[in-house]
């Protein structure tokens, strides 16, 4: 952004009001983090609460170093991020290609709509035996968990969006005498851009639970392992700091995609 | 030149059918300014869609001369995530045309008609009046032979739609192109146009054809003859209202 010096006094008083404002949200925001890390930690050390079962900051901080050392950290956040990112790709790429299907005709969509709104309501967690038995235990299973956890949202948003897209517009597509091609690549995909960086957001948050609740069933490392591995042998802190680092890696997923947004929103 | 030889259309819907237009005829000579008017509803779009041969009609012949012909709406319908300039190139990226000549010569119509300065500017940025006259460089962009043009006027505030009128009034007969409008404004056929055209309320038939020559062919001194309150009249106990 450009300075400007020639602004009025008043508007100088203005952009500080701006500025102050959001300084304000942001210390706001760390404060009631540390406050609520402190507390926890606090009740923790005076054995108000009981760290063996609720676990405390300092032994989080105490396992991510022991993971660290016994090397075993990054391998289980490159796993569940592999099949996360994997998951959510695929979801992403074949999901925006099925809504361009439905799209383009009028037929198909009506034939397999009550196909596609059973499979929404449908909770994908009681597809588990079956995709154990037909793709095994590997990553292949719980990336393809992902994929069918977070597909049917991808096709739903982006046909929504295609749909919605201004019927004076396609008129003068029409008028024009483009085909179908034509009109999606010069109308349809550049007018659903707002749809799809909605999808990428929803997508994402739905690819964590894929893999997650795929490495639940079944998975030999992970975050996911890691939380029911901790759980079942009462390792606490295990299951607290996988839980950390997910929220962390979760986070940041989010805020690349809003990054893309904004850039996006720029052009 | 474009004519239409007893043309009857009629839609189907769940609900039962319509017949919009019956037994039309009517011509568009070379270089002529067509006005068709008539009551709200009456299947005015419905001719501009068969005169473009979106629509086939159930019966009789529209017989196009020249084939090319460019539609204006009656909303401008620009695309926000592309320039003015952009904007202006999408005919010619729909009709394969996309050559540099092409680009060139839009790009000189734009100019010559006052967008000069708009070119890098998204529509966002335009007022209303000036978004049209994007649309009608973005038609003419393709060098069209015919003209459609879709009450492209309603959208727009009185004062503005004077402007515009008088506007595109002056680039059509400019650019020497043929053209044919609809509309329900009596008044904007009648500053506009070389002939009127009156239509009954559905099915639409014709009710008279009057050839408009009065005043220098400009909009704006056309409205201030005598004679233009006359026809207004007479159009207007045609259109029954």
């Amino acid at each position: 952004m450009k300075k400007n010096l020639n602004y009025s006094h008043e508007h100088i008083v203005y952009l500080k009001k701006q500025r102050n404002k959001k300084i304000i949200i942001i210390v706001s925001r760390i404060l009631i983090l540390v406050f609520i890390l402190g507390i926890w930690e606090l009740c923790a050390q005076v054995k108000l609460i009981d760290p063996f079962i609720t676990s405390s900051p300092s032994r989080v901080i105490r396992t991510i170093g022991d993971l660290q050392k016994n090397g075993t950290l990054f391998y289980h956040i490159g796993i569940t991020l592999g099949e996360t990112i994997a998951g959510f790709a695929i979801a992403v790429i074949l999901g925006y290609a099925i809504a361009v299907v439905l799209w383009s005709s009028d037929s198909v969509r009506k034939v397999l709509e009550p196909y596609i709104v059973v499979l929404n309501s449908l909770p994908k967690i009681a597809l588990g035996p079956l995709i154990i038995i037909w793709i095994g235990t590997g990553y292949t299973a719980i990336i393809f968990m992902t994929v069918i956890v977070s597909i049917i949202v991808c096709i739903m948003n982006m046909l929504a969006g295609f749909i919605a897209v201004d019927n004076t517009k396609l008129l003068l597509m029409k008028s024009m005498g483009a085909n179908k091609l034509t009109t999606l690549r010069k109308l349809i995909i550049p007018a659903s851009l707002p749809a799809l960086m909605n999808t990428l957001k929803v997508a994402v948050g739905l690819a964590w639970i894929g893999s997650i609740m795929g490495e639940y069933i079944v998975s030999r490392a992970g975050l996911g392992y890691l939380i029911v591995y901790g759980g079942q042998v009462f390792k606490l802190d295990l299951v607290m700091t996988a839980t950390f680092i997910l929220c962390v890696l979760a986070g940041g997923m989010y805020a690349i995609i809003s990054l893309i947004e904004k850039r996006f929103h720029r052009h | 030149m474009l004519k239409f030889d007893n043309i009857t259309y009629t839609y189907h819907t769940k609900e039962g059918e319509t017949t919009a237009v019956k037994d039309l005829t009517f011509e568009v000579g070379n270089g002529q300014f067509v006005s068709v008017i008539g009551p709200s509803g009456c299947g005015k779009t419905t001719i501009l869609s068969l005169a473009a041969g979106i629509l086939a009609p159930s019966s009789g012949q529209v017989i196009r001369e020249n084939g090319e012909f460019g539609y204006m709406l009656q909303r401008d319908a620009l695309f926000s995530w592309r320039t003015v300039e952009q904007n202006i190139y999408l005919p010619l990226e729909v009709k394969k045309r996309n050559t540099p000549e092409m680009r060139g010569k839009a790009v000189a119509l734009a100019e010559k008609y006052g967008l000069k300065d708009f070119l890098k500017k998204t529509p966002d940025q335009l007022s209303g009046g000036m978004r049209q006259r994007v649309a009608l460089i973005r038609t003419l962009a393709a060098e069209p032979d015919i003209l459609m043009l879709d009450e492209p006027f309603s959208a727009l505030d009185y004062q503005t739609r004077l402007e515009v009128c008088d506007d595109v009034q002056a680039i059509i007969k400019g650019e020497k192109k043929t053209a044919l409008l609809v509309t329900h404004d009596i008044s904007e056929a009648i500053a506009l146009s070389d002939k009127v055209v009156v239509l009954s309320a559905r099915p639409a038939r014709v009710v008279a054809q009057h050839e408009i020559n009065f005043g220098d062919g400009s909009p704006k001194k056309r409205r201030e003859c005598p004679e233009f309150s006359q026809t207004f009249e007479v159009l207007r106990k045609e259109l029954g209202i």
